[in-house]
């Protein structure tokens, strides 16, 4: 297939040239996979309406615009990295500018956690096969696997308590349009527990900046992670985020995920896929979108084997012009008995030209199972807004009231005082907000 | 302190307040009795702003400025309370958050800057002691899971911090037992002074029996039918609604 969009072309006849430079010093296996994932994106193309995954998320404004494919800095305007930063929060900051770690710009490093820049450590043969892994088939995690340069990769060591949180700063800058492909691997051994923290920052939006960002998580044996993530980029970019998550026997994983007003696109692809028995998994999510957004989050929880608690809960408050998809897809297979599985997404929409698209999807295989959803959507209570005009509060003092009440359920599940207040503040500051 | 003049209003396009006259002056307390239907709460209602009340006709003062052409806020920075018969629960505010930024308001609307932290909370407890409201429910979300009986106590809570010069207690009586009715009454009867007013709407003669009105005024169909002293509460008490039906009933048919 050919896609008539510049991106396209660009990759297609600049990959070889493209793939030299950032595979230089890879393994041959690596190098093959990219080969694959390159040929399965030129048949791919990018996601179109006619994919069942990407039927309310059209791309073709976005698809439209051009972007270089080389990173052009690796430095960042120190203006930036503040507005990341979370006031009182006691933890270790790692930076990474276009998906290029930028050692100058974080704290110290904690001990019982390795880091390495993935330019370096995607060269041990044993991570091979985490860049072939199905998810990698199509479209946006193809075109990474083909053509991504850097990134984090993290492993916590068996046993280990890091003393304190990780706060992990992705900064986008760029004076050009520029399409960034940072690739993650995040591995939290036996019995270890991590607390990661994420802030999603980006220049100006003077310029296009297109983050197609992929992350592999492997939660091992008994181990638990604490994953946060807030996206607060500005109107010009455009962030499409993979995130696998594999929980083995006996782990936790918690997921927070927070979209503020800004970015033109957002599409999260979150999946936990529960490979051993009697694991744990909350996933909770808060979007606030405005303007002209496009808010997309698509989550998949993989029951595979028994025993195996789940829980969702995402909340969407759609402004202005404002678009959500939600779209929550758990699947039970035959051998997931006594599974416990919940899903809930409320949302409110507040702009008379908003809207949102809605989807709980369960596949349940097998029989003895627990298994709920809910969808709901909703506008503000009239009631409760003149209960509090009534007592002098004005009314958009009230709305931000109101907005904050609602997102209250998903706020208060974050574990961090320090975290917590920042993203009331962050919802603070998108409120007032016009009908 | 406040007039109504001729007021008519309506809800959904039903007539409910037809021809609404009554002056209240400051340091006096004023209860408005009816049977049920007869526009009590409207008034209330229309009052405090609610916008799904249309005034047709006539005008309404409050300290010399015309209070319909407020809004809801603005009403309550110019000093009109509303204790809401059914109050809100608003699960992830907290009591604190909201009249904390309730109090900023009000204030600013005067010209005064907010309180700080440690103002505020001498303000909280020595409110909190006053109404006897329980300094647990301060800090949770603002009525969830109260009993009726604490939301209505929370009202009165509400009203001692913010000092509205005119307070209208919408049936704040109904869906109390005996003790949380001494409690609201005795808060009220504090905070009664000289420079207030009060608008108790009631259907029972109960509560007037703690908060001594200075007027009682019977409101049936959508107007002031009587007024008289705190003898017609008790006369109403003991006679029921029905005879003042009966003789409006006459006068309608008469006109």
């Amino acid at each position: 297939m050919t896609q008539d969009f510049p991106l396209y072309d660009e990759v297609v006849t600049g990959f070889e040239e493209l793939a030299d430079k950032v595979s230089a010093n890879e393994t041959s296996d690596l190098r093959r996979i990219r080969k694959d994932a390159f040929e399965n994106f030129r048949q791919s193309g990018f996601p179109t309406i006619r994919n069942e995954d990407w039927k309310y998320t059209n791309l073709t404004r976005f698809l439209k615009d051009e972007y270089a494919l080389t990173i052009p800095t690796i430095s960042a305007p120190t203006k930036l990295i503040d507005t990341a930063r979370i006031a009182g929060f006691d933890c270790y900051t790692i930076v990474l500018v276009n998906g290029v770690w930028n050692r100058t710009l974080g704290s110290a490093l904690p001990q019982a956690i390795e880091l390495l820049p993935m330019a370096e450590a995607k060269q041990d043969p044993a991570l091979a096969a985490w860049f072939s892994q199905e998810d990698n088939h199509r479209f946006f995690t193809a075109l990474n696997t083909a053509l991504f340069a850097d990134g984090l990769f993290i492993r916590v060591k068996a046993g280990a308590l890091p003393d304190k949180p990780l706060h992990i700063i992705h900064a986008y800058t760029s004076g050009t349009n520029l399409l960034v492909q940072p690739r993650h691997i995040w591995l939290v051994n036996e019995r270890a527990e991590c607390n990661i923290v994420e802030s999603i920052v980006a220049g100006d939006g003077q310029s296009h900046i297109w983050a197609n960002s992929h992350t592999e998580i492997v939660v091992h044996r008994d181990a638990k992670l604490d994953h946060a993530v807030i996206q607060n980029t500005p109107a010009g970019t455009r962030l499409v985020n993979h995130t696998t998550v594999r929980q083995k026997k006996q782990s936790l994983y918690n997921n927070y995920t927070f979209t503020l007003p800004g970015a033109d696109l957002v599409r999260n692809d979150l999946q936990a896929r529960l490979e051993e028995d009697h694991t744990e998994t909350h996933l909770y999510g808060l979007y606030l979108a405005a303007g002209q957004q496009l808010v997309d989050n698509h989550t998949l929880v993989d029951h595979q084997k028994p025993n195996c608690f789940s829980n969702e809960l995402y909340k969407g408050v759609l402004l202005e012009q404002s678009t959500g998809v939600f779209n929550g897809k758990v699947y039970v297979h035959q051998d997931a008995q006594k599974t416990n599985a919940f899903q809930q997404n409320n949302n409110l929409v507040i702009g008379k030209k908003a809207t949102i698209d809605s989807k709980p999807e369960l596949e349940i295989y097998a029989d003895d199972v627990k298994c709920s959803h809910g969808s709901t959507v909703g506008q503000f209570s009239e009631e409760a807004l003149f209960y509090l005009r009534a007592r002098g509060i004005g009314e958009a003092a009230a709305r931000a009231l109101l907005i904050n009440a609602f997102a209250f359920d998903v706020t208060e599940k974050i574990k961090h005082a320090a975290v917590e207040t920042h993203i009331n503040a962050l919802i603070s500051q998108h409120i007032p907000v016009t009908k | 302190m406040l007039i109504i003049k001729n007021l008519h209003a309506e809800v959904e396009e039903k007539q409910i307040l037809k021809g609404i006259n009554l002056q209240v002056n400051k340091g006096e307390v004023h209860a408005i009795m009816g049977p049920n239907g007869s526009g009590k709460s409207s008034l209330a209602s229309v009052l405090a702003g609610r916008e799904t009340f249309h005034v047709t006709q006539g005008e309404v003062k409050f300290h010399d400025k015309d209070l319909l052409d407020m809004s809801p806020e603005d009403r309550a920075r110019e000093g009109l309370f509303l204790a809401f018969q059914y109050p809100i629960e608003i699960p992830g505010v907290s009591n604190v958050n909201f009249l904390k930024t309730a109090l900023a308001e009000i204030r600013g609307y005067r010209g005064l800057p907010p309180l700080d932290a440690k103002e505020f909370l001498r303000l909280s407890r020595e409110k909190q002691k006053l109404v006897e409201f329980d300094a647990q429910l301060v800090n949770r979300s603002l009525n969830e899971g109260f009993s009726g009986g604490e939301k209505k106590r929370n009202e009165i809570f509400q009203l001692a911090m913010l000092e509205p010069s005119l307070s209208i207690l919408d049936e704040t009586d109904s869906g109390l037992d005996i003790d949380a009715l001494r409690i609201v009454s005795q808060g009220v009867n504090k905070l009664r002074s000289k420079d207030n007013a009060f608008i108790i709407i009631t259907h029972y003669q109960r509560l007037l029996e703690y908060i001594v009105p200075d007027f009682v005024h019977v409101l049936y169909n959508g107007r002031i039918v009587r007024s008289g002293t705190k003898e017609l509460a008790l006369e109403l008490e003991e006679k029921g609604y029905d005879w003042l039906k009966e003789e409006a009933r006459e006068k309608a048919e008469t006109i």
